[in-house]
């Protein structure tokens, strides 16, 4: 009796453990989670915690101390430059370890040894798409020179030096959340980091949809609907300013009508479906000392991602007896990359030029070993994935390499709507060049030559890279390697037996759109196309129209300026796109037939001062009814049920009433009458009705309730605790204010060139990844507010000072 | 005053594991105590998990508290569904305290197995002699 008694109680307590230990009864270990030693109680960090201490390590050659300031900027001092970067290193991953992994694993296609089997597609597209070929390729430039290789070896040493740190209490609780432990750092992560950065500014393409369209509308209505250059459009590079002639004379292949426009896919067409953010962008400007009060430069920029937490920045000061850098830094890679030292600074913002071309390639058989290129079967190079799945049997893909690049898609892998041909990539990423050596000089430079030395190591994601110096100067220059073309090559799929149809080479770095000290006395560029249609190179790419026309408006009016006015337009909600889309609504709707909340909210658009500002909802009711009307203009026309279906940009519709309202869209082919404007609009409008009308009862129609911004935690839905919603804020698309939905100025920086420099910044985040941290988010609600830190360029006397919270010391 | 003695040495004993050993071994220091302490079956179940209870919940309590409850709010509408950061307080104490109250209980079952000595006689002695911190040996 006593003895199954006691056998009833040691299994009972045996069931308790194991449900509490395991992960296959509830969702997370509550046993592991919750206790003292190896839960997640370790990481609440005590609100008045020492962020300091004194550390020795041997692969150290001098002494570096850092100086937290009450925000938990760390402003790094170091003896010897490589210390820098190890300390950099250490505290990248003392703050955002797991970040720095998550996203190198995600670069890597490695998610599913996290997630498990719903991470393969993820990562076969990622392994597909080469990115950790390019890393690689990255890598052996990266290490062939030595300044890069000895900055990245001290970061990683760093890195790992914290790493062999920690213990079960210690390890950041995502880690205790999914189970399982960090991996030593590598070169190569930090490659992959770039890649990834890469990936999300030069990753789009649309040669699948282009080649569809093509196909369903005929050449004419696919150029009306997809044109290549906006006539709004206020390029980076002014109108009027002469460009130089290409020198390099260009082969067109004989056979494009047949082989190339003619193409007839049989069904379908592979469509890439983990395209990153078309809203991935970034607004960058610099005024002249003739335009501001103070007679010095003021450089702006706000680079748009998507926002996270932990956020993608981090921001320090690297100081050491070569350099002095402060800005932001990316957890992932060693030095500063948007920022500013004592004599310049500098931004950047995304070119959104086409990189990325995609081939048909017909192989011998389905073992994939040999293609068709010119005379007889090549031989396909072949890369063996291992992906490897947690919970599960590792999963192997053959990727076959062909002279353009990996086979994305083919049978194995036919995309969401692909019809199972092979299509190999073509993409700059894939080149080998050392972009960190860029950073590695801008850390230092002094000039604008020393900036242009530096640039020209850039060879992808394409950025128009602005510049200010303290002696007066400012310039931006459009930089990477953007592949020649003949007029329409890589819009559409190119046949891939044919070398012919190959890249012939590359725009020469002085012939990008460029520009040093204009007469304008400022230079913008905000994503759009950089230059007009007498650019002599065919540049197609992914460009916004709005922010560009805005920001040039807004700065040619700009004199005296200050910092505070600067920071002003960056958190301006002006909508410019509105400005002239909403005159077509009002004029053409027929109010007459509109019922009470119909006319309720006509007058509620007309009354809108035209701010996407946060108790607005002129904006909301704006935005519902004009993307309504492209539903009803287009839905007709381009209503297929093969996919891959574009949908035509809203600058399209836009200029196409502008110029005429008599618009060949307009009708309804699908009824046997003719619509004009007016019906399609009305018809529009009562359309968005039923939910604009729907928000407004649910109290959501104001233009920030209806936004509803958010910063995601990178496990988003998984972890929503961790992120923070409902914050109230202005902006939107087409804005200088880019702030949607969970997308925006990820960074935002004025830097004024005086002596010393005087600058400003905020980000959407907060130092410290852990969300048991008060530095967790603790920037947002200023980032929200459109307001800044000043931020404390240390010097070597303000070692002293009161700002200075807590210290670091490390010795060898 | 035994049932202090047994809280406080399953306490030590639990702490001291958790430094070394996985989460469970506070049902390892349950047990060591439930067989070296003589208590009736249900006190050292009891014990056990007021043992644990505090030490789990109090150490929680005391590094949510000087976090402002950060950490523990978010967990616990991570965990819990509920934004009372003490509902994890709470459960991270019962938790301990029941893997260690279980195994308490094992403890003194299976010494009473081995010594055969029925648990009542232990009871009987603890009463009258009075010295209740006695070490059986």
């Amino acid at each position: 009796m006593r003895i199954t008694l006691f056998i009833l109680t040691l299994i009972m307590n045996a069931g308790l453990i194991y449900v509490l230990d395991t992960r296959k009864v509830l969702p997370v270990p509550l046993g592991v989670l919750l206790s003292p030693h190896e839960g997640i109680w370790q990481n609440a960090e005590a609100m008045d915690a020492d962020q300091g201490g004194d550390f020795r390590f041997p692969e150290l050659k001098g002494k570096v101390e850092v100086y937290f300031d009450a925000r938990l900027v760390p402003h790094v001092f170091a003896e010897q430059e490589q210390d820098a970067y190890f300390v950099q290193g250490f505290i990248h991953a003392r703050h955002r370890l797991w970040q720095m992994e998550f996203q190198t694993h995600a670069a890597a296609g490695r998610i599913s040894e996290i997630v498990g089997e719903k991470g393969i597609d993820y990562d076969r597209n990622q392994r597909r798409n080469g990115m950790v070929y390019a890393a690689e390729n990255a890598l052996h430039r990266m290490e062939a020179d030595p300044d890069t290789k000895a900055a990245c070896d001290a970061y990683t040493a760093g890195v790992n030096a914290y790493i062999t740190r920690l213990n079960k209490g210690s390890l950041p609780v995502e880690y205790k959340i999914l189970g399982y432990e960090p991996e030593k750092w590598t070169n190569l992560k930090s490659a992959l980091f770039m890649k990834a950065m890469t990936n999300d500014l030069a990753g789009f393409d649309r040669d699948f949809e282009f080649t569809h369209a093509l196909r369903t509308l005929g050449e004419e209505n696919f150029r009306m609907l997809f044109p290549e250059v906006a006539d709004s459009l206020s390029p980076v590079i002014p109108s009027g300013t002469p460009y130089e002639t290409p020198q390099q004379a260009l082969n067109i292949p004989k056979d494009l009508d047949s082989a190339y426009y003619g193409r007839q896919p049989a069904t379908g067409i592979a469509e890439n479906q983990f395209k990153p953010d078309p809203a991935n962008g970034s607004n960058n400007w610099v005024i002249a000392g003739s335009r501001s009060r103070s007679g010095h430069p003021i450089l702006c920029n706000d680079p748009h991602l998507r926002l996270s937490l932990p956020a993608i920045w981090y921001e320090m000061q690297l100081h050491t007896p070569v350099f002095n850098a402060y800005g932001a830094t990316f957890p992932g890679i060693p030095g500063v990359v948007i920022g500013f030292n004592q004599d310049i600074a500098f931004g950047f913002t995304n070119a959104g030029r086409d990189v990325r071309d995609y081939y048909e390639v017909r192989f011998r058989d389905r073992a994939r070993a040999e293609y068709w290129f010119d005379s007889p079967w090549r031989k396909a190079d072949v890369r063996i994935e291992q992906i490897r799945v947690k919970g599960q049997t590792t999963v192997l893909d053959t990727v076959p390499y062909t002279v353009f690049g990996p086979v994305v898609y083919d049978a194995s892998f036919p995309g969401k709507a692909g019809d199972g041909k092979a299509y190999a990539l073509r993409w700059v990423a894939h080149d080998s060049a050392n972009i960190l050596k860029m950073w590695h000089l801008l850390n230092r430079a002094r000039t604008h030559d020393d900036y242009l030395a530096a640039i020209s190591h850039f060879n992808v994601p394409g950025q128009n890279m602005i510049f200010a110096s303290r002696n007066g100067d400012i310039a931006l220059w459009q930089q990477a390697t953007f592949p020649l073309r003949w007029k329409d090559q890589g819009l559409f799929v190119m046949p891939g037996y044919d070398s012919s149809y190959m890249w012939q080479g590359y725009i020469p770095m002085e012939h990008n759109p460029h520009t040093f000290n204009p007469t304008e006395g400022y230079i913008s560029s905000a994503n759009q196309r950089p230059a007009d249609s007498t650019y002599p190179y065919f540049i197609p790419g992914q460009y916004d129209v709005y922010r560009g026309i805005i920001i040039n408006r807004k700065l040619a009016a700009t004199y005296d300026a200050t910092p505070d006015d600067m920071m002003k337009l960056q958190n301006d909600n002006y909508n410019v796109f509105a400005e002239y889309a909403r005159p077509i609504l009002i004029r053409h709707v027929d109010s007459a037939g509109l019922d009470d909340a119909g006319r309720y909210y006509l007058k509620i658009m007309g009354d809108w001062n035209l701010n996407n500002d946060p108790e607005q909802k002129g904006p909301t009711v704006f935005t519902a009814w004009w993307d309504s009307l492209q539903q009803v203009v287009y839905a007709d026309d381009l209503n297929t049920t093969e996919k891959p279906v574009l949908r035509p940009e809203r600058f399209v519709l836009l200029e196409a009433l502008l110029r005429d309202t008599a618009y060949r869209f307009i009708d309804d082919i699908r009824t046997p009458a003719t619509e004009d404007l007016r019906s399609m609009v009305t018809r529009a409008f009562r359309m968005a009705i039923p939910s604009i009308d729907s928000l407004e009862k649910k109290g959501r129609l104001s233009w920030a309730r209806n936004k509803n911004t958010t910063v995601y935690h990178l496990l988003r839905n998984a972890t929503m605790p961790f992120s923070r919603q409902g914050i109230l804020n202005g902006g939107g698309t087409h804005i200088i204010n880019a702030t949607t939905h969970e997308h925006g100025p990820s960074w935002r920086m004025v830097v004024h060139m005086t002596t010393p420099i005087e600058a400003y910044a905020v980000y959407p985040g907060g130092q410290q990844g852990n969300p048991g941290s008060p530095f967790y988010d603790s920037f947002i609600d200023k980032w929200a507010k459109g307001e800044y830190y000043r931020i404390w360029f240390m010097t070597e006397g303000d070692k002293k000072s009161g700002r200075v919270k807590w210290r670091m010391s490390f010795s060898s | 005053m035994k049932f202090i003695f047994a809280v406080i040495s399953t306490a030590l004993l639990a702490y001291a594991g958790g430094i070394f050993l996985p989460w469970w071994s506070v049902a390892l220091a349950g047990f060591i105590s439930g067989a070296w302490l003589l208590q009736r079956p249900g006190t050292a179940f009891l014990s056990g998990f007021t043992s644990v209870f505090l030490l789990w919940a109090g150490f929680a309590f005391v590094r949510s508290q000087a976090n402002d409850d950060l950490l523990a709010t978010r967990f616990a509408q991570l965990i819990l569904k509920s934004d009372n950061p003490l509902l994890l307080v709470l459960l991270t104490g019962v938790i301990g305290g029941l893997s260690a109250g279980l195994g308490a209980l094992a403890g003194s079952l299976g010494r009473s197995l081995i010594s055969g000595k029925d648990q009542t006689a232990a009871d009987t002695l603890e009463a009258t002699s009075g010295a209740s911190d006695q070490q059986p040996g």
